[in-house]
């Protein structure tokens, strides 16, 4: 029932962008968004879209997979272009009853999509490229330089790859939860929103209880392995970059370079 | 009055890029008032399999039919399969949520849209049923034990008054005593309620005490349908797909490969002490 929810969903494969070091996917998500944001023409957009296809191929995960992630976002793609393409002033194109349509509207409603949808894809490549613990294990490392003032780096990941971890879990719990209700005859799709809240109590309660249940039996286990916190643990397998990850410091350098230069430079502005 | 299981298949993921096969081609007939057995290891289809008898899950393909009737069929209201077709998760009582325990075991009735004395009476014959200290109905169901908390699960599903009753692994995690307590009341609701009773195991040892037929899962199809004696009797095959027969028929197979004249298909510790003693007597 709940198995379609593919938010932060691991795919398993080997390519060129799964084996790259975790800090890499991380600050090249991030510089990637960045970069997004500082372009002023179409130029800077294709050469984002032709960018984010390279990696998309290189890293074998079917475009398919990716895109069924957006399902859950396209009202808010809309409803925001939407209200860009009604509220931007500029020159009118078309204009009935109390709406204008501007072309500075169009463009800009265009503009908020492709952004948008790139923001999604961007993001859930390095979900898809890269596991949770992966994810976590480069966050701790790449902001290390926080422990200076006192920022718990090491709990912090820690907490998240354990409530990444935990989310499967749970997930897998409801469902099992839900099933043993339905088949005690619950009914959770009709009836008003106050009779559905209601029908809900049957599977938060349970469900809250197991999650305490785990999270006691997941502390009692940690501290039965003497764990203590971050000061003077050691990793199994340590991130180390590789000569790959210096490669694809320099290509991101290069894009960002190029694409924002190219993406602000007033001979292709169309507004 | 029957529940019959007509070509079915499932596929987990179906749409995603990684599918996979939980149930190929299973056909079964289930008549009234049998205890049956389904036995397989972890990952052989079995809870999915029983997940299909009360709608829970749809088959990819293949039928069900209960009393005549598709269960696929457009309209088939499934409240009312679900509690003829009674389903016992595994560690049931996990789904344990009202304050106390009558209140929990009032759920299931409630559900059916009967008024507040009818769920009552079937509550209170429920947790009678299983064998419920009466002192403890009105305690939170987060205090009891572990094998209290199971039979106030049960409770809760038996409350629906199901004609069917599937368990799903009842007696995991519980210590012998427990184990046999629980067994021992859910052959006591086949003998004096006349419920057909389905009990999934991954343990021969489990069932084939109280069963009357034995269904062996494998890879998601049925390896084996027969009874116990002919199942058992195959105990070398159930080795090669991860399984074992009962103790006793390895006891039984070794003395009558060392000349004793013993008949192999007893299915029960008391059967084989009988017949073991039967053998010496004659000796």
């Amino acid at each position: 029932m709940l198995r379609d929810i593919t938010l932060g969903q691991y795919y398993q494969t080997e390519s060129v962008i799964h084996r790259l070091d975790p800090r890499v996917k991380l600050l090249g998500t991030i510089l990637f968004f960045i970069s997004l944001f500082c372009f002023k023409n179409p130029v800077g957009y294709a050469i984002a879209i032709i960018f984010l296809a390279v990696v998309i191929f290189l890293s074998k995960v079917p475009f398919l997979f990716m895109v069924r992630g957006m399902k859950a976002i396209i009202f808010l793609m809309v409803f925001t272009s939407l209200v860009n393409l009604f509220a931007t002033k500029g020159d009118a194109v078309l204009s009935f009853w109390k709406i204008t349509i501007t072309r500075q509207g169009i463009i800009m409603a265009i503009t908020i999509a492709v952004r948008i949808s790139l923001l999604i894809i961007g993001s859930s490549i390095m979900t898809l490229t890269t596991t949770p613990n992966h994810l976590t294990d480069g966050m701790e490392k790449g902001l290390r330089f926080l422990k200076v003032i006192k920022v718990p780096v090491h709990e912090i990941a820690m907490m998240m790859s354990i409530a990444l971890r935990f989310i499967p879990i749970l997930l897998e719990e409801t469902d099992k939860i839900m099933k043993a209700q339905l088949a005690r005859g619950a009914d959770l799709e009709s009836g008003n929103v106050f009779k559905r809240v209601k029908a809900m109590v049957p599977i938060l309660v349970p469900l809250f209880i197991s999650a305490f249940r785990r999270a006691n039996d997941l502390a009692t286990a940690m501290e039965a392995r003497c764990y203590h916190g971050g000061d003077g643990r050691t990793k199994m397998k340590p991130l180390k970059y590789q000569k790959r990850d210096a490669v694809a410091y320099v290509i991101l350098a290069v894009y960002l370079l190029v694409s924002i230069f190219l993406g602000r430079l007033w001979i292709f502005d169309i507004m | 009055m029957s529940l019959i299981v007509d070509h079915i298949s499932y596929i987990y993921d179906k749409d995603s890029g990684l599918p996979t096969v939980g149930l190929k081609d299973v056909s079964l007939s289930i008549p009234d008032g049998q205890f049956i057995g389904v036995i397989g290891h972890t990952g052989s289809g079995k809870s999915t399999l029983m997940q299909h008898l009360n709608g829970l899950i749809k088959a990819t393909e293949g039928s069900i039919y209960f009393n005549g009737e598709d269960i696929y069929d457009k309209g088939y209201d499934l409240k009312k399969l679900r509690s003829k077709v009674g389903l016992v998760f595994q560690y049931p009582e996990h789904q344990l949520f009202a304050e106390t325990v009558f209140a929990d075991v009032c759920y299931g009735p409630g559900n059916l849209g009967l008024d507040k004395k009818d769920c009552e009476l079937r509550a209170y014959d429920a947790l009678r049923k299983v064998g419920f200290p009466e002192e403890l109905i009105f305690t939170s169901p987060f205090d009891l034990s572990g094998g209290q908390k199971r039979r106030v699960a049960i409770a809760g599903v038996l409350a629906m008054k199901p004609e069917i009753l599937i368990l799903d692994e009842p007696t995991a995690g519980l210590d012998p005593k427990g184990r046999d307590e629980i067994l021992g009341m859910i052959k006591e609701l086949q003998q004096k309620e006349k419920m057909t009773i389905i009990l999934v195991s991954h343990s021969m040892d489990d069932v084939a005490e109280y069963v009357d037929r034995i269904v062996v899962m494998n890879h998601g199809s049925i390896f084996l349908d027969n009874s116990p004696q002919v199942v058992f009797s195959h105990y070398k095959e159930l080795e090669e797909i991860g399984l074992s027969a009962p103790q006793v028929t390895y006891i039984m197979h070794a003395l009558s490969e060392q000349g004793f004249p013993v008949k192999c298909d007893v299915t029960t510790i008391q059967e084989a002490a009988d017949e073991i003693a039967a053998c010496l007597k004659n000796n």
